[in-house]
């Protein structure tokens, strides 16, 4: 372990007994990016800053991405490759460091250009993954992802020297935001990261986003450790929690107290990071003030949660999780192959998810219990492990009904959440 | 999807399904899939991010009945804009019915000006995603000639 960089920040953070909690951020005009940092700096918790970028740089429409730039449109994000190197460098200066890292959030397919313009800054933190950010996300063949994520690997790993780590962050954790089950996550956020390590990154951090059942989730996470420590070595890895990326709650009290949630899974399930959500995610981007708000409460309570994290073989989702890594690994030495062997073939099936590239099998549902089940596990390897329940063909209101399950859930008034939140943020 | 209780009349004109261009969301085309069928139309479902000229190329080789464009990642105004006026330059698509819909600026629902820019630009109909906005999409699927009756 090196000791610097991203992953050395969080580590060091959950050593001293606390979790790291971190925005989703970007505003197109620098002058508010950098406000932007410096409110999440100087925020009530142990924050890291995130540079979300902008749409256009994620799709590799920089063409666009240039001319609003020079337009003065606003994006949803920043625009780190059409800013001018000087540009970037202003917003960070002072800001970044080793007390304060910063991460780069971009959701692309290829990000080599992007991966060029953090590391010309400085920088040595992204995110994203050969799967997860083609796959649910866009257009780009999944073969042509995984060629690009290698070679953007590669890139950011030229930065590995003493006293450098650069870092990456899966999001297949993430996968779909919501309705997949959580087995399928943990196994595509465990091989992206066996990925990221094959192209030599050796500081990774493993998403796994808030889904529809805490006692669910906490043996996702469970899952997530174990298998990373059997298939991570000699890599220094955290766990980041995502706070629910599905439809939110629209009402502040449910937002807060779904963001209470995830922050308790968090600490609770001995994970290092949190990404939080905020009051006005169910309508827009949110502003800073919402983000520091969001983050100021998410730390207060990970202060009052004790670690309590679940032994992780012996579960339903460690069982699924593993037979699905299982199989793939099997499937060929070069774990690119093998992921595009594994989707090819129906192995890994993400459901509801519109890319060619998926074999578009398998379906999901939300169990009277509140746990995600599969009702069909299409072609993948789970036959003896999954309690599959066939299901009558989803309706348009069925599907809407699943999506806004959580929302409904935490709108409902809770006497006591309110009670508890009052004292808890402004 | 998976079988609609209404099926489609044979050769009946297809209905075409994108995300905006830049947008990844998928939820809101699923859903829109789903509803669809369920009114009797066959979907071409064109996924997230779809380029100016894939829809192009698609409605071209479709002629769909519609064109249902969705946008909520808040670059659905300039996205949009963008798409239909590429469309509505191919003089064979000049008057295919193109609605845009869901959340459209990065502040929160566009404004009565930007609604307006984006009906002069070819929209048939700009939705927002609140209930509303919803019944209102509902009332025009009822509406279209193509529905088929079963």
């Amino acid at each position: 372990m090196t000791g610097v960089g991203f992953g050395a920040f969080v580590r060091r953070a959950h050593d001293a007994g606390h979790l790291v909690v971190q925005p989703r951020m970007g505003m197109s005009s620098p002058d508010r990016m950098r406000a932007g940092l410096l409110a999440t700096r100087d925020a009530a918790a142990t924050t890291v800053g995130t540079l979300t970028l902008d749409s256009y740089t994620r799709v590799g429409d920089l063409e666009s991405a240039k001319l609003a730039v020079l337009e003065g449109v606003a994006l949803n994000g920043y625009p780190i490759v059409s800013h001018e190197t000087s540009t970037t460098l202003q917003v960070l200066d002072q800001i970044r460091g080793p007390g304060f890292p910063v991460q780069v959030r971009h959701g692309s397919a290829a990000p080599q250009d992007i991966f060029r313009a953090l590391m010309a800054v400085g920088l040595d933190a992204s995110e994203g993954g050969p799967v997860s950010y083609c796959l649910p996300y866009g257009r780009v063949p999944l073969r042509e992802s995984v060629a690009h994520w290698a070679a953007s690997c590669e890139l950011l790993a030229t930065l590995c020297a003493p006293g450098a780590a650069p870092h990456l962050e899966t999001f297949g954790g993430c996968v779909l935001g919501q309705l997949c089950p959580p087995s399928l996550l943990v196994a595509v956020s465990v091989l992206e990261a066996m990925f990221f390590h094959r192209y030599g990154i050796r500081s990774i951090s493993v998403s796994y986003a808030q889904q529809t059942d805490p006692l669910q989730d906490a043996e996702a996470v469970a899952a997530l450790r174990s298998l990373c420590t059997r298939f991570l070595p000699d890599t220094e890895w955290h766990v980041v929690v995502y706070a629910y990326m599905g439809l939110y709650p629209v009402t502040e009290h449910g937002a807060y107290r779904l963001l209470g949630k995830a922050a308790e899974l968090a600490v609770a399930s001995g994970s290092e990071r949190l990404i939080v959500k905020t009051v006005a995610e169910s309508q827009r981007i949110p502003t800073v003030a919402e983000n520091v708000a969001a983050l100021e409460y998410a730390a207060a309570v990970a202060a009052r949660t004790p670690r309590a994290p679940l032994d992780g073989p012996g579960t339903q989702t460690y069982a699924e999780a593993s037979a699905l890594v299982d199989a793939v690994l099997e499937l060929d030495d070069d774990l690119g192959a093998a992921l595009l062997a594994a989707f090819a073939r129906g192995l890994l099936d993400v459901p509801y998810c519109l890319h060619p590239d998926n074999a578009g099998f398998s379906r999901s549902y939300i169990d009277a219990d509140g746990r995600l089940r599969w009702s069909d596990i299409g072609k993948m390897p789970l036959h003896g492990i999954a309690d599959v329940r066939p299901a009558e063909a989803i309706t348009s209101a069925d599907l809407l009904d699943s999506l806004s399950y959580v929302r409904r859930s935490f709108d409902r008034h809770d006497p006591e959440d309110a009670v508890a939140l009052e004292g808890a943020h402004p | 999807m998976s079988p609609s209780p209404m099926t489609p009349t044979p050769g009946d004109q297809p209905v075409l399904v994108a995300g905006g261009i830049s947008d990844s969301h998928t939820w809101n085309l699923v859903y829109l899939q789903l509803l669809l069928e369920e009114h009797g139309h066959r979907v071409v479902n064109l996924g997230p991010c779809v380029p100016e000229d894939l829809l192009i190329a698609e409605a071209l080789a479709h002629r769909p009945a519609l064109i249902v464009v969705s946008s909520v990642n808040g670059h659905g105004y300039h996205d949009g804009m963008r798409t239909v006026t590429r469309l509505r330059e191919h003089p064979e698509l000049a008057d295919v019915p193109a609605v845009i819909g869901g959340k459209l600026g990065i502040a929160g629902p566009c404004g009565t000006e930007e609604v307006t820019a984006l009906r002069d630009a070819g929209y048939t109909e700009v939705f927002d995603d609140s209930a509303e906005g919803v019944a209102a999409f509902r009332r025009m699927l009822d509406t279209l000639p193509q529905r088929a009756l079963v």
